[in-house]
């Protein structure tokens, strides 16, 4: 093990380095999180349908996603889709991690949706709502908060697997992590300053989910 | 004068897979009259008011609203529960809404009216049931009673020509009924077409024009409320009556 002293040298030397990669991390995960709730929410919605068809599509999307392993998504992406077009790293990364992200995303949503008594939309209809006005104006807007705890479970996961991006040689947070550490012959002391960067992204995001849902609990009180 | 024909049934069937749960009902009801459905649990009664304004569908039989008859698949049925106000058992507020924004939703969102305008009409409203001082407070702090007289006020907002009522008050506790029910009993004297399922007997009596009984799907027995329980002529309807006097 490294000494402490050693540790917050080296933590503050290399803190401009580390300070970009993790702009690199962050920009991943808000694209996975983002393109992923999007995502998450279209299939959620085929799911729901009633359409035999569309539903089975969004069946088959996130089986085949929970299926196989996030990194088997982005190599595919990665190598597989460029020999057709060429995907710059970074949306090959992001993309595959959005993808997968979604189909989490989409049980997460399609589970708060139908936890929403059937009565709302009795009362939304019965004023004469159309459906989609009923479900974006009524229904979502409770499924949503009830989404929010698995939501952030979810978003904290699809932050630490972005450092999956290191192997398609991304210079995130991971990959600068081990590639200073062999370089330096110091592997040890690198891992434990990337595990408190991580530490430090998932309690700011863990701080950023609660404040939204004491936000939207406002009608509790 | 004849009073307009608001709601009228020819032939009405329902079924719920192999369940018969409405046997060719066929009912009017006229302007201003408040018609009360009474009967026991799963005679139908609430299946026939979901019907009414197309939250069930029906299997066969025709329902005219307003002397136009509604075919739910080429008709816009928006249009026509814009007509048809609702108030359900469990209220079915929006409980992520306050109570004002709950009662200017639906005016705003489907009529387009401009906000300010929905927001005085909501307070008239709220004034009318009583409840003007909770404007800005979520569901979740109101009473049963409360809540119901919200649900109305919301339903009153889209100015519909027909409310109808399912059990309104057998959620609450019972000291809370009494609220609802004079809300009630206002719109009525205010001339509201009104259709009622119910088991408060007092307020039948009181308020509906006429009695409508149901039992195991069918419609056994109608009248006015003298009529009714006074000299039912149908044996099951008397039955019916000993039973819920003697609670």
């Amino acid at each position: 093990m490294p000494s402490f002293s050693h540790f917050f040298q080296i933590l503050t030397e290399t803190k401009g380095v580390f300070l970009k990669a993790m702009l690199l991390t962050l920009e991943l995960t808000a694209v996975s999180i983002l393109l992923g709730i999007v995502i998450g929410l279209v299939f959620a919605l085929l799911k729901i349908s009633k359409v035999k068809v569309l539903e089975v599509i969004s069946d088959a999307y996130v089986y085949l996603v929970r299926g196989t392993p996030l990194i088997v998504q982005i190599f595919i992406l990665y190598f597989g889709i460029s020999g057709i077009f060429l995907l710059p790293d970074f949306w090959a990364a992001s993309l595959a991690l959005a993808l997968h992200n979604g189909a989490y995303i989409s049980e997460i949503l399609r589970g708060s949706i139908q936890s929403v008594d059937n009565g709302q939309l009795e009362a939304g209809r019965s004023l004469g709502m159309t459906k989609v006005l009923t479900l974006r104006r009524i229904i979502l807007p409770q499924a949503f908060r009830r989404a929010l705890p698995p939501l952030g479970n979810q978003f904290i996961i699809s932050l630490k697997d972005s450092s999956l991006a290191a192997f398609i040689s991304m210079n995130e947070l991971f990959n600068v992590a081990t590639t200073l550490g062999s370089n330096n012959f110091d592997e040890m002391t690198y891992l434990l300053i990337v595990a408190v960067y991580y530490l430090l992204l998932v309690a700011l995001l863990t701080f950023v989910v609660n404040r939204f849902e004491q936000k939207l609990a406002v009608s509790d009180r | 004068m004849d009073k307009k024909e608001m709601i009228k049934i020819n032939d009405l069937n329902k079924s719920f897979g192999d369940l018969h749960v409405l046997k060719d009902i066929n009912m009017k009801v006229f302007e201003s009259d408040v018609v009360c459905l009474i009967g026991s649990s799963g005679s139908g009664k609430s299946t026939l008011l979901r019907c009414l304004n197309f939250l069930e569908k029906k299997d066969n039989g025709t329902i005219i609203i307003e002397g136009k008859e509604v075919d739910p698949r080429k008709d816009n049925l928006n249009k026509i529960r814009e007509k048809v106000g609702m108030v359900f058992q469990n209220f079915n507020l929006f409980p992520h809404k306050t109570v004002l924004e709950n009662i200017i939703e639906a005016p705003m969102m489907v009529k387009g009216m401009k906000k300010e305008k929905a927001i005085s009409k909501a307070k008239q409203l709220l004034i009318k049931v009583g409840l003007e001082d909770k404007a800005d407070v979520y569901p979740s702090k109101l009473s049963g009673g409360q809540k119901q007289r919200v649900a109305i006020a919301r339903a009153l907002a889209m100015e519909p020509d027909i409310m109808l009522f399912d059990e309104p008050t057998s959620a609450l506790d019972p000291e809370l009924v009494g609220e609802v029910l004079t809300t009630m009993k206002d719109l009525a004297e205010e001339g509201m077409t009104m259709v009622v399922v119910t088991h408060e007997m007092g307020f039948a009596k009181e308020v509906a024009d006429w009695i409508v009984y149901m039992h195991d799907g069918k419609i056994v027995e109608r009248g006015t409320p003298e009529q009714f329980f006074n000299h039912p002529t149908e044996e099951r309807t008397r039955e019916f009556l000993k039973a819920t006097m003697l609670k």
